[in-house]
């Protein structure tokens, strides 16, 4: 029995010190990849490639998961505002809930799943068929040509994304209050641009959307970067990369968030 | 006589406790095609990652052109790099790139010079191994023979002074695994280069290659020319070229006694 109990304690130290050691890892890989990311400015043509792919190619899913959030937001609200006669209010629900949370972390969530599973993938992928080793071989940095410029075309697309999220979310939130319920035109917007402030509540979305950006991309990267070369060492990397995505846009959001929005003018 | 291109000396590696070279000697001539013979995981593979300066050695050096690899800086090791080609097992080919920009690959990473000489380039290479008609195909589109002629004209893009094969034969078709076997030699001999093919293939290597060395337990035990490999009696070359299932290399994995573990004496006492 004690010689269980012994092993199950070895075994948590194991976990612990391997879980430290692969933290030291991703940080010194992300600096590695920070130190590397001249290529992708002198040859900006490398990082527009992968916007397209990390970006472009994501815009469907952020564009109508947007729609449909805000057209939620607009009848969940519209539903409760109702009761206190204030339904004109709604627009301010939609935009704000939107600008400030769910814009940087629906899109962060659904960026994560749709780009950056797909970025650990496509690098894991390569490392197990040896084209990162190829490319070594060439004297061509694998980090510098291949990791890098997947990086920073995750932290440029993901505002982006996150600013059509919500753009979509407030169109949604109009449709639905306006359009179909009936809610004064001219209400829903006046409040909505009377509560919505550029620096207090946009930027601060904005700035949220950058940290997730990184988060995720620097996620992706080094998941894939990691990964062993074989076909289940491939998929672990790209679950890890989706639940550690995941975790850290919401725990980053809960430390942004208190640092940001602390209820006073 | 020249300097050889490539000096190794008492050359050990292990992964963390497994050793896997212990002390390997072995000295390489400029413009020949030197083979590597070996069972599975003798460690040849490895040798080649040493000499690429992909791994460092546990102990004893390598020297190509003169320079020990290992402590070559970063910059000082992709200098050498440049001058080498590497043609990995299953070509290792850029699957996102079509044939043409694979083998561009390195001219437009490594050199200024303009598309339409890299056009030209690219079609030369490309028309040395035979497929110059597949420039605009994929890579997912090619046999398995056809991806490694297209990984050798990519090797063979900066005209390097020495190129390594890591099982250039390894799952080809007879035609296509002859068709390798003589680009490997004619591109040696045209480009003047020095050509290491680490390989299994007893048979097809032996037509082509100017000097074999055999590989096991971590040292070289036995070394020659193709007709004194074919020759020895060393039992351990003698196995291995004439593909004996039993001898040096034993058919049965180490194991405990047949009879106990079958438990014979303790049912029949």
């Amino acid at each position: 029995m004690p010689k269980r109990i012994i092993t199950s304690i070895q075994a948590i130290g194991h976990r612990v010190i391997d879980g430290i050691w692969r933290l030291g890892c991703a940080a010194r890989f992300f600096v590695l990849v920070l130190l590397k990311s001249m290529t992708s400015f002198l040859r900006f043509t490398l990082v527009i490639r992968e916007i397209y792919f990390v970006g472009v190619l994501s815009l469907i899913i952020i564009l109508v998961s947007g729609l449909f959030v805000g057209m939620v937001l607009g009848l969940q609200g519209y539903e409760t505002l109702q009761k206190y006669g204030s339904e004109s209010a709604v627009g301010t629900l939609v935009a704000l809930s939107l600008v400030r949370e769910l814009g940087p972390v629906m899109s962060a969530l659904l960026f994560a799943s749709r780009a950056g599973s797909a970025i650990t993938a496509e690098i894991g992928l390569m490392k197990a068929t040896e084209q990162l080793s190829a490319m070594g071989m060439m004297a061509v940095d694998p980090i510098a040509r291949i990791v890098a410029p997947r990086f920073w075309a995750g932290v440029i697309s993901m505002p982006l994304l996150a600013a059509m999220f919500s753009v979509m979310g407030v169109f949604g939130g109009y449709l639905v209050a306006v359009v179909f319920i009936g809610v004064d035109e001219g209400s829903f917007w006046s409040s909505m641009q009377n509560a919505v402030d550029f620096r207090y509540d946009i930027v601060n979305g904005v700035i949220k959307s950058c940290f997730f950006g990184v988060a995720v991309t620097a996620i992706a990267v080094f998941e894939g970067f990691d990964a062993p070369p074989t076909a289940e060492g491939v998929s672990g990397a790209t679950t890890r990369t989706v639940v550690t995505s995941a975790l850290a846009i919401l725990g980053l959001d809960f430390v942004l968030t208190s640092f940001m929005f602390r209820g006073v003018d | 006589m020249s300097e050889p291109l490539i000096e190794i000396k008492d050359l050990a590696f292990s992964y963390s406790a497994r050793p896997i070279l212990k002390s390997v000697n072995m000295t390489m001539s400029r413009g020949k095609v030197i083979a590597i013979m070996g069972g599975s995981g003798s460690g040849k593979t490895t040798l080649l990652r040493l000499i690429g300066g992909e791994v460092k050695p546990t102990a004893g050096c390598v020297k190509v052109a003169g320079q020990v690899v290992h402590k070559l800086g970063r910059n000082d090791l992709f200098r050498l790099r440049r001058k080498m080609g590497m043609l990995f097992q299953f070509g290792a080919l850029f699957t996102d790139l079509s044939v043409f920009d694979n083998v561009a690959f390195q001219m437009r990473e490594h050199t200024n010079l303009p598309e339409s000489m890299i056009r030209d380039l690219v079609l030369m290479k490309l028309h040395a191994v035979g497929l110059r008609g597949a420039y605009h195909l994929m890579p997912a589109e090619l046999s398995g023979g056809m991806a490694r002629r297209v990984a050798l004209a990519r090797s063979i893009a900066l005209d390097p002074m020495l190129i390594m094969y890591d099982e250039p034969f390894t799952g080809l078709d007879p035609i296509s695994l002859s068709v390798i076997g003589s680009l490997i030699r004619r591109l040696t001999d045209a480009l003047g280069m020095t050509s290491i093919v680490v390989t299994h293939d007893v048979q097809e290597s032996l037509k082509i290659v100017d000097y074999v060395y055999f590989l096991a337990d971590g040292v070289i035990t036995a070394h020659g020319t193709p007709a004194e490999v074919k020759e020895s009696v060393t039992p351990f070359v003698h196995q291995f070229v004439h593909g004996e299932e039993d001898g040096p290399v034993p058919f049965h994995y180490p194991a405990e006694m047949y009879q106990e573990d079958l438990r014979l004496e303790t049912h029949f006492a």
